[in-house]
């Protein structure tokens, strides 16, 4: 058996990518991945971009990821989402990955013990 | 790829900061997939099909139009196709490129529908993938992969257990999984 992530196999019963057999199941495994549907579905939404100009480029990034990964790496849905997704605001010109980098770096100076709304 | 919750709070402070999104809006969406879109809408369909042969012909002819009769729709189920199982036939959905799903009728997918592991082998080795999901199949049953597409959702409309015919539509569909309909499990008749 392969794994996904987290060392958990793939049709593992108990982990947080097991198959239930109801359907009850937590969507997102962190907060920021429910936050980064929510940022993408809210962007389509307000005009941003389409839905399928994000799809396509989620397609491609899942394919890149797995042309050099194969189908048993530690593989994270939501971080392929993230690289879609900032690909397709670079494209649109609305957010490049060095003003990205530059926001990260202010974000990630902040004094330890801030007021951190993720985890 | 650096921290991705660090990465995407950048990302969020950046679009504000230009006007593009608001928290509220951000929030408006986590909380209609988490709490208002999910599988008993699809039970609801799928009863529905069970208890009214006419409704079921329409949702076969034009799934779009008969989910919509029971007021669902949007975002990614603008193009529904329901496949029936019958005896002898089990209908399975994926998305073989990456995650689409009929999220009015299902909500958002599970982690193991958007595996790689799940995304290539259902296709390659069906029968052995439905067993390891807990579906064992009979060697002459027909194991149809349907892979949903921009263009296309598919919905499977599972059996209706023996024994469940004095059973209202509502008591019907809570007996109806999610994973049934995705077409990796069969609805078990009540305990």
């Amino acid at each position: 058996m392969t794994e996904t992530r987290d060392g958990a196999p793939a049709f593992d019963t108990d982990g947080p990518a097991a198959p239930p057999r109801s359907n009850g199941e937590l969507v997102f495994e962190a907060p920021w991945e429910a936050r980064a549907f929510g940022l993408t579905l809210a962007l389509v939404e307000a005009g941003a971009f389409e839905h399928d100009e994000f799809r396509e480029q989620l397609i491609a990034e899942i394919g890149a990821w797995e042309a050099e990964h194969g189908t048993d790496g530690p593989y994270r849905y939501y971080e392929r989402w993230l690289a879609a997704l900032e690909r397709v605001l670079d494209a649109k010109g609305l957010s490049s990955p060095e003003q990205l980098a530059a926001v990260e770096r202010d974000l990630a100076a902040r004094p330890a013990g801030h007021d951190h709304r993720h985890d | 790829m650096s921290d991705p919750a660090l990465r995407l709070e950048a990302l969020e402070a950046l679009l504000r900061e230009r006007g593009l999104v608001s928290d509220e809006a951000i929030e408006a969406v986590i909380q209609h997939y988490e709490h208002d879109v999910g599988p008993l809408n699809g039970a609801r369909v799928v009863a529905r099909a069970w208890t009214d042969p006419a409704y079921r012909e329409r949702l076969l002819e034009d799934g779009t139009a008969a989910i919509a009769e029971l007021g669902f729709g949007g975002p990614q189920g603008e193009h529904m196709v329901v496949v029936a199982n019958e005896p002898g036939v089990q209908n399975v959905v994926v998305c073989t490129l990456c995650s689409c799903y009929p999220w009015p009728v299902l909500g958002l997918p599970p982690a193991w529908y958007k595996s790689p592991e799940y995304r290539s082998r259902v296709v390659r080795e069906p029968r052995q993938v439905l067993e390891e999901l807990g579906l064992s199949l009979a060697p002459d049953v027909e194991i149809r992969v349907w892979d949903s597409s921009a263009e296309v959702r598919y919905l499977v409309l599972p059996e209706r257990p023996e024994g469940t015919g004095a059973l209202d539509p509502e008591t019907l569909a809570a007996l109806v999984t999610r994973d049934a309909m995705i077409g990796v499990a069969r609805v078990e008749p009540p305990k």
